[in-house]
């Protein structure tokens, strides 16, 4: 009980972190304050904030729950290859973004796709496609508040209970600090992650004696696969380094983008992104890995026993059957159990709330939500005009709060695993959406027939393969079921993990095809106006 | 020139992320890191040391002074 009521008093502290933002703000009713924090955030804020909005609870337990599994390869294919793509896209797009919201007041992307292309209801149709694919978001935090306090507590706090409590803070700080408190919180929850990765090597390392005994023996036990990427595609391993395009396109961080004080505070964050990636990463996979060979906990060993039952056996189960196995081998907890086995109590506590502190990034994906339906929705057809600024700003907190209901009402009653399968193809659409954004800055040629051309195929591509994902059964582990080969040439499989198109994950044809549509349709379409383009592209060395 | 050089190395880097010959290696450095995992932890370093160069030799600054300093900018 005492990690949990660490835990407790961590959601105390952020709570108050909010509150403060808001006396801060009190009295100034202005949109541009309470969604943007006046884009007034130093360098240290907006590093620190911005890390902290990307890093999701998949940072923290699903890394090592992934490495448990999967082996070292899950920090090339998440974190390293993020640590290149993620700070290049913020470098080129962020700053550009930065510099439009100054020049013209954007405060959401939607609102610079409509003023660079001159669309309305394109704009609109680009808004729903990005909330769709937003909200799983928000709702799998909530289910992971509810499982992590149920988890520390030892069972005491339900999950109908943890998610409330969750849901309450997050919705809360956001509610009354706005983005002013959301970055605090998050530059206090980053600090929380990076302390997180090294104290629990330290004392995990400790625990086990040291890990090179343990590696050891990991190297010469059947599970030495972990250690190399000898059972992992390169093409696998390739289509990865697609995904990361997801993260400028989502809305919550290119908003992130645009409240930084002063464009050179973007240098930092740009430097030091990789390094704070490589903090976090690196001891929750190496972790990860290294549990393996924790053999004296039982739900350790009864992970092994189900992944082994699955890899041997599971081709003549049922699916259902194969699912069940998939779930009890799941390593999202192994952190945790780490931490029972080997941190004293109190410091278990402390550690629990690092993990909180990772569930907890929907904040900023509930904001974004907020801004983007009361700009892109609200104001855009007259809201603001006949209402103000003030009634603005009560429509985004009001909108807060039902988001937060709606997210918390379905994460009590649909399986979980429903929006993991969202989210696993929410970062495909979110990558191939992101040419949207390289033509709207960089390409004079480009057009709204283009955009919309773009956000139709990853509406469509991402329902396709989420239809194709239900209807058709993951196989055991080995070879996938084919299910398009024309003359014996494999074009489309369902693997164990997912689904392949020659070979790549379905990001790779994804993000290819939308920008494929995007040179077609515009040039086959009429340009926007020579003055509206001159507004983006009059600089001298553009 | 230099930022055709900032490209290649933007590149270079990108193709090295795949590294297949350490693919099937378990080696351990320093007797505990796996080797896949301990070059991949080094090409995060690499990475930083990258967006150094591209903040310090490409800055986008004509961005930065049409927004701080817009009469300045518009007077070069």
């Amino acid at each position: 009980m005492i990690p949990a009521i660490v835990v407790f008093l961590y959601l105390a502290v952020v709570l108050y972190i909010g509150i403060f933002a808001f006396r801060r703000a009190s009295g100034r009713e202005k949109a541009e304050d309470y969604f943007l924090a006046s884009r007034s955030l130093g360098p240290f804020v907006f590093l620190f904030s911005l890390f902290g909005t990307n890093m999701t609870a998949f940072a923290i337990l699903g890394s090592s729950g992934h490495a448990f599994n999967n082996g070292i390869v899950t920090f090339g294919l998440m974190a390293s290859s993020s640590g290149l793509v993620i700070p290049l896209t913020i470098f080129l797009i962020g700053t550009r973004m930065w510099a439009l919201g100054k020049k013209y007041g954007f405060m959401t992307p939607v609102q610079m796709f409509r003023d660079r292309w001159e669309c309305t209801h394109i704009g609109t149709f680009i808004f729903a496609v990005q909330a769709v694919l937003l909200i799983p978001y928000i709702i799998i935090g909530i289910m992971g508040g509810g499982t992590t306090l149920y988890a520390i507590s030892g069972g005491v706090v339900p999950f109908w209970f943890g998610g409330a409590i969750v849901a309450m803070v997050v919705m809360s700080y956001v509610f009354f600090g706005g983005m002013r408190g959301t970055a605090w919180v998050n530059t206090f929850q980053t600090t929380l992650f990076l302390l997180f990765g090294a104290i629990a090597l330290i004392v995990i390392g400790a625990g086990m004696g040291g890990f090179s005994s343990a590696a050891e023996a990991l190297k010469s036990s059947p599970l030495a696969y972990l250690l190399s990427r000898e059972r992992i595609s390169p093409y696998y391993f390739f289509s990865y380094t697609f995904i990361p395009l997801s993260a400028i396109a989502f809305p919550h961080i290119l908003i992130f983008c645009l409240t930084a004080e002063k464009m050179k505070h973007f240098k930092k964050t740009v430097i030091f992104y990789p390094l704070c990636i490589l903090a976090i990463w690196l001891p929750c996979v190496f972790l990860g890995v290294m549990a393996n060979r924790v053999t004296e906990v039982p739900q350790i060993r009864a992970k092994q026993e189900a992944r082994r039952v699955l890899a041997t056996q599971g081709r003549n189960m049922a699916p259902e059957q194969r699912d069940e196995l998939r779930e009890k081998a799941a390593g999202d907890d192994v952190i945790m159990l780490l931490l029972q086995q080997y941190a004293p109590l109190w410091l278990a506590g402390l550690l629990g709330a690092g993990i909180m502190a990772a569930v907890m990034a929907s904040d900023s994906q509930i904001l974004a939500l907020s801004t983007m339906f009361t700009e892109d929705v609200f104001a855009f057809y007259g809201g603001k005009a006949r209402f103000g600024e003030a009634v603005q700003v009560m429509t985004g907190r009001i909108f807060i709060v039902l988001i937060t209901l709606f997210a918390y009402a379905i994460a009590l009653r649909a399986p979980e695993s429903i929006f993991e399968l969202a989210i696993q193809y929410g970062f495909s659409g979110f990558a191939a959406l992101s040419p949207l954004l390289v033509a709207a800055l960089f390409w004079k040629g480009s057009t709204k027939w283009g955009a919309l051309a773009v956000t139709v195929w990853v509406a469509v591509a991402v329902a396709f393969v989420a239809i194709l994902q239900a209807v058709v059964p993951a196989p055991a582990p080995g070879p996938s079921t084919i299910l398009w080969a024309p003359g014996g040439f494999e074009v489309l499989s369902r693997t164990p993990g997912g689904t392949a198109v020659l070979g790549f994950m379905p990001v790779v044809p994804m993000v290819l095809i939308s920008t494929l549509l995007m040179i077609v349709v515009s040039s086959m379409t009429k340009k926007p106006d020579a003055t509206t383009v001159a507004r983006y592209f009059g600089g001298r060395d553009r | 020139m230099k930022k055709i050089l900032l490209v290649v190395a933007v590149v270079a880097l990108y193709i090295l992320h795949q590294d297949i010959w350490f693919w099937r290696s378990s080696h351990l450095v320093f007797g505990f890191i796996p080797i896949g995992l301990f070059y991949q932890a080094c090409f995060s370093v690499a990475a930083s040391l990258l967006m150094w160069l591209l903040v310090t030799y490409a800055w986008p600054s004509h961005l930065e002074r049409e927004v701080e300093n817009p009469e300045e900018d518009a007077a070069r």
